[in-house]
């Protein structure tokens, strides 16, 4: 007999239900569609599994991929393989959490306010900014909302983004500007870093935003302090995204002078996942608060005094200002700012710090390794856990031929700089084993 | 829940230096000077202000908040146009796989085969069940893809060398079509409902031109009624050059017996977390995956998974009219996976099964509850129905006050104030997922607070009495922001 899990009704309650309401047929509950748009037929999909042959099915169609930890990878470019401790998934496998919907009703919603509050306020103080949102959708989107703001504050129409930003970024940043018509203008880079001298010429009294990536697409620490300077001598705002793993080690965005800060959060405590869900960081400074996009969770009392959390600030949102919303936004990605905030509070200021110097500490010892193997760095600047070697002739079969040796050797340039057709970026984390590496550069010496 | 005696500690309350939960992996490369390696300025000057605690210090901090939080999972939930279903536990098994949860988006695509595979299906899937030709999982939510569907539509107009610049909206359209549209660069012209809730076609005559971009609409509507003059609303938008975009937010009503596409519709979105059951998460993750009509194809972002003529599956981005990137990366993975798990398992028979129980729920409770509540359209709903609660106002009682007063019955209100057509509104989606009895004992719980309206207002303008705290100062968190925990240490 077919059952179904999710759908309790015998077929007496059904039948005492429709009588409840007046009716003898299921089919007369559709009466209202009109003939002409009702679909006549069944729907065409394959025909319903038990959990059983689900599982095997699934399971087969994830045996057809080969996850990073069954290959040495050296892949990073926006989303990184960092270990997450289990504490994580326990408490975001809560289902009060995770079968929640927005907090809308404060009073039976105190987890998930408190959590987001404590959220923001971890993300505010590794960002070194005052003030965090409830998150948004990822680092892509969070670049094109931070552009966006900064037009509306500074009622100028036209934002900078050095090259050096992931081009995905990149690309969702121009469909939003596209969309509210702002200029986007690329800064040229130089050496791998943005051309200050060229971003130079690039500023003036139109110019919005200066966006900047902290360190940046290819693994190079920019010169954050200089180019705040420069953006801010001519009113510009500074936009920073930041890799938030790197803030253990690195300077905050709001010391260097961020005005808006920016993150990818996947790093931290989040999976690969193929790409998604992640969660975008966004913090700012004080004074641009009521410019936020999104949900913001903030600290009040209840009649007797007991503190207590709301989301706040929504004079802001959709559902308020509809048009005229700082953003279209009307959710977060709360599981996942979940995530980060555990995995923040598991690391405390000692792990992340560790888990930086690691990244770091192999980076540069696998750089070392390759370059004796024969592959130098090509760019000069500092750098924190990537870096960007040329694998010369034949660049696309080496990638090819390491590939099928179950080595992922990092992200072909070549699709998104013309000018880099046969390099490859490689990101090292705590996840490498030197064992790994020396192999990996064993391999690359029997290429040369 | 009981009320709290003393206030639930924060976790950097809970913090003492020296503590420390995290293991990480041995050094076991050379030691580094890391002030030769990092540039003079860009070390860290001061530690970020993280907590220090024991791991099972953490795990308690974090269960204590879980039990302070009402979920699908703790009990009913009827948040009208929120679809709160119950989320299937074998999906959060098999997203945890290490064949989907551990795949790096930049691996060698002959390494992603099976993810791949499964999001074409996915496509496919949603394209039939919604009667659209394309369809681009992207979109990372329900707004994301009105976003996504407009700027396509943009493009188009663009591309036939049109300059069209408004988007119609109905007064009882969610307030994200507004700002979606808004962010898109088009100016938005309400139109009001007619006295049955559905579409003012005069109105809507008046307001179509050769400006109008696009009509969005939500079928269902946010009132839970079909709309049935859709066909002649198709023709009216189409006729004056726009096109017709749809709000999936309420497609739980209408799975398999009808269909977008075949209403007229040129571009849609659905809220996998919605309609196909996966989390809310809180707030998120979600998941907006839009489809269009084959005339917008060319439009979709970039990248569409393709099947090659060796039959194997690529990331497809090297299409000259997309509008471009949305989304990092692919869409929601995670989301996906779990959509197409719920969709292999109901088949086109459960499906439609799905839409039957969801409207008998909605009708049953709307005429449970009539006797003592105003039905806003006391007439043969989908989904979701909505009630007003005006006459109690006279008696100093509001849809607020019920809805806190629901709360110690242990149930999630309803969407309240919403939609914005209707006095004191209360908006019911109870899903299919829920049984009679629950029903029954919610309409029991409604009825009786109705009464207490009468006899006893006060204890319901009191409510709520049982939660851990009792109602909270909105106007005083928003006139003096408290943002963060350094902001409550300063203040």
């Amino acid at each position: 007999m077919k059952t179904w899990s999710y759908l309790p009704h015998t077929e007496e309650d059904r039948a005492e239900m429709l009588q409840t309401v007046g009716l003898s047929s299921i089919d007369e509950l559709f009466s209202d569609i009109p003939v002409a748009v009702r679909l006549g037929r069944a729907l065409d999909l394959p025909q319903g599994v038990s959990e059983w042959s689900l599982m095997r099915e699934l399971q087969a169609l994830a045996n057809r991929n080969t996850h990073v930890e069954e290959a040495i990878s050296f892949l990073g470019a926006g989303a990184y393989h960092h270990h997450i401790p289990s504490v994580v998934d326990a408490i975001i496998g809560r289902s009060e959490f995770y079968t929640a919907y927005t907090p809308y009703q404060p009073e039976i919603s105190q987890g998930v306010l408190q959590a987001i509050f404590e959220y923001q306020s971890l993300v505010a103080s590794l960002l070194g900014m005052d003030v965090a949102n409830a998150s948004l959708y990822d680092g892509a989107t969070a670049l094109g909302e931070a552009a966006m703001m900064a037009c509306s504050h500074t009622r100028r129409n036209r934002v900078l983004v050095a090259r050096t930003v992931h081009p995905e970024h990149r690309q969702v940043l121009g469909t939003y500007a596209r969309g509210q018509s702002v200029d986007v203008v690329q800064i040229a880079m130089e050496d791998g870093m943005v051309d200050l001298e060229a971003l130079e010429t690039m500023l003036g009294s139109d110019v919005a935003a200066v966006m900047v990536q902290y360190p940046n697409f290819f693994g190079g620490i920019e010169d954050i302090r200089r180019i705040a300077d420069m953006a801010h001598a001519h009113g510009a705002l500074l936009v920073v995204s930041a890799y938030p793993i790197a803030l253990g080690l690195l300077e905050s965005p709001g010391a260097l002078g961020a005005d808006i800060a920016v993150a990818e959060g996947q790093s931290l405590g989040n999976a690969l996942n193929f790409g998604g869900p992640y969660l975008g960081v966004m913090a700012v400074r004080s004074d641009l608060t009521r410019k936020l996009p999104g949900r913001i969770a903030g600290q009040t009392k209840d009649r007797e005094g007991r503190r207590g959390f709301v989301l706040t600030l929504q004079a802001r949102e959709q559902h308020i200002r509809r048009e005229k919303a700082s953003s279209n936004i009307c959710s977060n990605q709360a599981l996942n700012a979940l995530a980060a905030s555990v995995y923040l509070a598991n690391m405390g200021p000692q792990g992340l710090h560790e888990v930086a110097y690691q990244c770091l500490a192999k980076a540069h010892y696998a750089q070392e390794r390759f370059a004796a193997a024969g592959y130098k760095r090509v760019f000069q600047s500092s750098y924190f856990n990537e870096f960007v070697l040329d694998l010369g002739d034949n660049a696309h079969e080496k990638y090819t031929e390491l590939s099928r040796d179950g080595i992922f050797f990092g992200y072909p340039l070549g699709k998104a700089y013309e000018e880099l057709s046969s390099h490859v970026l490689l990101a090292v984390t705590e996840t490498t084993s030197k064992e790994q590496i020396d192999y990996v550069a064993a391999r690359l010496e029997a290429l040369a | 829940m009981s009320r709290q005696t003393i206030d639930y500690p924060l976790i950097f309350e809970r913090s003492t230096k020296g503590r420390a939960a995290y293991s990480l992996p041995d050094r076991d490369v050379p030691d580094v000077a890391v002030d030769q390696l990092i540039p003079a300025g860009y070390m860290r000057q001061t530690a970020p202000a993280l907590p220090e605690v024991s791991e099972v210090d953490l795990i308690r901090h974090y269960t204590g908040l879980s039990t302070r939080n009402h979920g699908v999972d703790t009990g009913f939930y009827p948040l009208g146009s929120c679809t709160m279903k119950y989320n299937p536990k074998r999906h959060e098994q098999a997203a945890r796989l290490p064949g989907f949860a551990l795949l790096h988006p930049y691996q060698p695509e002959e390494t992603v085969q099976g993810a791949l595979e499964m999001m074409h299906r996915l496509q496919n899937h949603l394209a039939e069940i919604t009667g659209m030709d394309a369809v681009s999982l992207q979109p990372a939510a329900g707004a994301a893809g009105e976003w996504t569907g407009l700027m396509m539509i943009r493009a188009y107009h663009e591309q036939r060398g049109e300059r069209r610049t408004k988007v119609i909206v109905p007064d009882s359209a969610h307030g994200t079509n507004p700002a979606s549209a808004a962010i898109a660069g088009f100016t938005t012209i309400t139109v009001p409902s007619d006295a049955t809730g559905g579409v003012d076609l005069a109105a809507l005559r008046d307001a179509v031109g050769p400006d109008t971009a696009a009509l969005m609409l939500t079928n269902p509507s946010t009132l839970g009624l079909f709309e049935g003059q859709i066909v002649e609303i198709a023709r009216i938008v189409h006729d004056a050059g726009g096109l017709l975009y749809y709000d999936g937010a309420n497609a739980n009503a209408i799975l398999g017996y009808a269909r977008p596409g075949d209403m007229g519709f040129d571009v849609v979105h659905l809220n996998l977390h919605k309609t196909f059951t996966t989390p809310h998460g809180g707030g998120g993750p979600g998941a907006g995956p839009v489809g269009v009509k084959a005339a917008l194809e060319p439009f979709l972002p970039v990248p569409v998974v393709t099947q090659t003529e060796q039959g194997t599956y690529t990331l497809q981005s090297d299409r000259p009219y997309s509008i471009g990137k949305v989304k990092g990366f692919y869409g929601n993975f995670g989301i996906l996976l779990r959509a197409y798990a719920y969709i292999r398992t109901m088949g086109p028979d459960g499906l439609k099964r799905v839409a039957q129980d969801a409207v008998l729920n909605a009708n049953y409770l709307r005429v449970r509850l009539a006797d003592k509540y105003m039905v806003a359209y006391d007439v043969l709903c989908k989904h979701e129905f909505v009630l007003s609660a005006k006459p109690f106002k006279v008696h100093g009682v509001r849809t607020l006050d019920i809805a806190k007063r629901l709360l110690d019955f242990g149930y999630h209100p309803p969407t309240i104030y919403f939609p914005l057509n209707v006095e004191e509104a209360m908006m019911i989606e109870p899903t299919e997922t829920e049984s009679k009895e629950t029903l029954d004992a919610f309409a029991d719980a409604l009825l009786s607070i109705a009464d207490e309206a009468l006899s006893d207002p006060d204890l319901v303008k009191r409510a709520p009495h049982t939660t851990v705290i009792d109602r909270l100062d909105e106007t005083l968190a928003a006139r003096s922001p408290v943002l963060t925990y350094q902001a409550s240490v300063n203040k």
